[in-house]
């Protein structure tokens, strides 16, 4: 096994507890391109990992604004410029009665963005990944909890690495090939 | 300090019931919930399908004997315009609204005992969302021209009315729908990717492959994933309570006696999440013993939903006194007969059958013990539904039926067209909700393991 066929190590860690420890470990041992696998999101576990606050948050703000400024201008546009019919004597350029759409398209916007932000971030959809060929692997969409470190951490190191994740708890360790 | 900090969290944990009841490991829920989607139906099911798939044959035949003929065939008359394809949209719209509160607002307030119903809440509200956008789709008369309600460049260089609350209808449902749509299908990848881990056939494989689009349940994904959901349910929030507010609009804005209030946009949320809520114990209490998930949906969630159903009920009260009160401290002659020709005109029956559906029977949700009754709830649940149908059927008809001139007023009867239609559209939302139930996790799976006690770091540890 060449190291480039090489995608990382995987070790699995008995439940919540034992992962968010191990979390903290790895971080504090200098590893960065590493990454767990839970069922669900453990609580605490951002911070273990060392990961910064997710921007998502900040995507769905442009999406609001996008979404609103847009819909406000197309009724601007076409209420007052494209088509200017004046109905039960009311201003072409009805501010008041607009904001229910320019609401609307706010969270219209806001809601595509935080899909399309996250899926962004995520790199979502990913239909092919080394993971994958692990049979183990299986066990994280169901109670199994995982770490693996990457290959391409510069600390990574074939026996260092195997050895420190079993000194940290690990069972089940598995190279991954890419 | 930590001493009391244990003390606080040992209490807690005593006054609370288990939001997951029995010996349930991560695995043991991810077996139960999945099995369902994985197993043969059982024969119910084939049997309520069944029954579901003729009723959609009569919405089909509905339809299209409409488009041929026209909305003639309805029991609509000169001044009852809009009869019951506007009544049934706003019992639709209004149901779909349980879902949204669920699965958004109890979110947002840290409800945990949200997990369990939230998925097919969320399902519920989808369904009933596409039954309501038939109805005023098929209203409009000409429908091969419904595309004039979009902004839509056109060949007539014809936009639309902005000013019309009929428009922001069209904007509010629809981005209602979309909306929900994100939210359910975010709340999905997850499990999809345990039925993709799962998967014994070629088939499976493929399908939840790409629906999972490769979900790794990676923390980095996670830590994105959450924030999204985040605001997908901050987003939803205001929403859910402006759809609906907008829908009352369509009939607050116009000047007829009876619609003409401000009333209108509070108390059509308040009867939405009553509405919606009934529906979802309509659906839970036969659901939850055909599928055995007990343990799962518990007594205290339904519990919990008749505690909501007596409120939002006594708010529909509330709201339905107070219309009367401001009719009569109004003044207004118009005003004034609306109202009392509500309670003892020529629909009194229909007013009634509302206020003992809405109002009273709601209330015996303040015992305990009947709140803890089966057969209570699912009976209670079905009168609400109704209820909530009658009171949609009274603000419309009975206010068109007798406005200003009595020369215009004419009793409004419905064909039995009016009656398929309807029937019909129980029959849509009855085939996707069982397809949904066969096909898809019913419950949210990660969510739930997420709301076990074991899920918990400092369970069981040192503090």
């Amino acid at each position: 096994m060449t190291p480039k066929n090489i995608y990382g190590i995987l070790a699995e860690f008995k439940g919540p507890k034992a992962i968010l420890d191990a979390a903290n470990s790895v971080r504090k041992e200098g590893y960065i391109d590493f990454d767990c696998h839970t069922p669900f999101p453990v609580h605490g576990l951002d911070d273990a990992m060392g990961l910064k606050r997710s921007i998502v948050g900040y995507i769905v703000g442009i999406g609001c604004i996008a979404g609103a400024s847009g819909g406000l201008l197309l009724q601007w546009w076409s209420s007052a410029i494209a088509y200017p019919v004046v109905i039960s004597g009311k201003p072409l350029f009805s501010w008041q009665a607009f904001m229910i759409i320019t609401f609307v398209l706010m969270v219209l916007g806001g809601a595509f963005s935080a899909l399309i932000g996250m899926f962004h971030l995520n790199r979502l959809p990913t239909f092919y990944h080394p993971l994958f060929n692990s049979e183990q692997f299986k066990k994280s969409t169901d109670d199994k909890f995982f770490i693996s470190i990457e290959f391409k951490d510069p600390r990574f190191d074939m026996e260092d690495t195997k050895k420190f994740l079993e000194s940290i708890g690990g069972i089940n360790i598995e190279v991954i090939e890419a | 300090m930590n001493d009391l900090n244990t003390n606080m969290h040992d209490s807690r944990d005593i006054t609370d019931a288990p939001l997951v009841e029995g010996n349930h490991t991560f695995a043991s829920i991810t077996e139960k919930i999945s099995s369902i989607t994985e197993n043969p139906p059982p024969k119910g099911w084939w049997i309520a399908f069944l029954a579901s798939l003729s009723l959609l044959g009569l919405l089909k035949i509905s339809i299209l004997y409409l488009l041929w003929e026209g909305t003639g065939i309805w029991g609509l008359n000169n001044p009852v315009g809009w009869g019951w394809a506007i009544v049934n949209f706003v019992f639709w719209v209004g149901i779909g609204h349980a879902g949204t509160l669920i699965s958004a607002v109890l979110f947002l307030f840290r409800q945990k005992w949200r997990t369990a119903i939230n998925r097919f809440a969320e399902a519920m509200t989808i369904f009933a969302v596409m039954c309501a956008l038939i109805f005023p789709g098929i209203h409009v008369g000409r429908v091969w021209v419904a595309y004039y309600m979009f902004p839509i460049p056109n060949q007539m260089s014809m936009w639309p009315n902005f000013r019309s609350p009929l428009l922001w209808d069209v904007f509010a449902v629809g981005t209602y729908f979309t909306v929900s749509l994100l939210f359910w299908y975010v709340g999905l990848i997850p499990d999809f990717a345990t039925l993709r881990d799962r998967a014994k056939t070629k088939v499976r494989k493929v399908v939840f492959g790409i629906l999972s689009l490769g979900w790794r349940s990676s923390n980095r994904h996670w830590q994105n994933y959450e924030q999204a959901y985040l605001m997908l349910a901050g987003l939803s929030t205001p929403l859910v309570l402006s759809v609906h507010s907008i829908v009352s609009t369509d009939f607050a804005i116009s000047l007829l006696p009876g619609w003409h209030t401000t009333i209108f946009p509070p108390y059509f949320v308040a009867g939405a999440i009553f509405s919606g809520f009934a529906m979802v114990i309509t659906l839970a209490v036969p659901v939850r013993w055909i599928y055995g998930l007990e343990s799962i949906i518990t007594m205290g969630h339904l519990d919990k939903m008749a505690k909501i159903m007596l409120v939002t009920g006594s708010m529909v009260g509330y709201a339905y006194s107070m219309e009367f009160f401001i009719a009569w401290y109004s003044n207004n002659t118009y005003e004034s007969f609306a109202f009392v020709n509500r309670a003892f005109g020529p629909y009194a029956w229909a007013y009634w059958i509302m206020i003992s559906c809405n109002v009273i029977v709601p209330q015996l949700f303040w015992f305990k013990r009947l709140r803890n009754s089966l057969p209570v709830l699912f009976i209670a649940s079905i009168f609400a539904n109704i209820g909530m149908w009658f009171e949609r059927f009274v603000i419309v008809i009975s206010s068109l039926s007798r406005d200003y001139l009595p020369a215009n007023w004419d009793y409004y009867t419905p064909t039995m067209w009016d009656v398929s239609l309807f029937l019909g559209s129980f029959g849509l939302f009855f085939t996707l909700f069982l397809l949904f139930l066969r096909f898809l996790p019913m419950i949210a799976i990660s969510e739930v393991k997420g709301v076990m006690p074991e899920a918990d770091p400092h369970h069981g540890g040192e503090h």
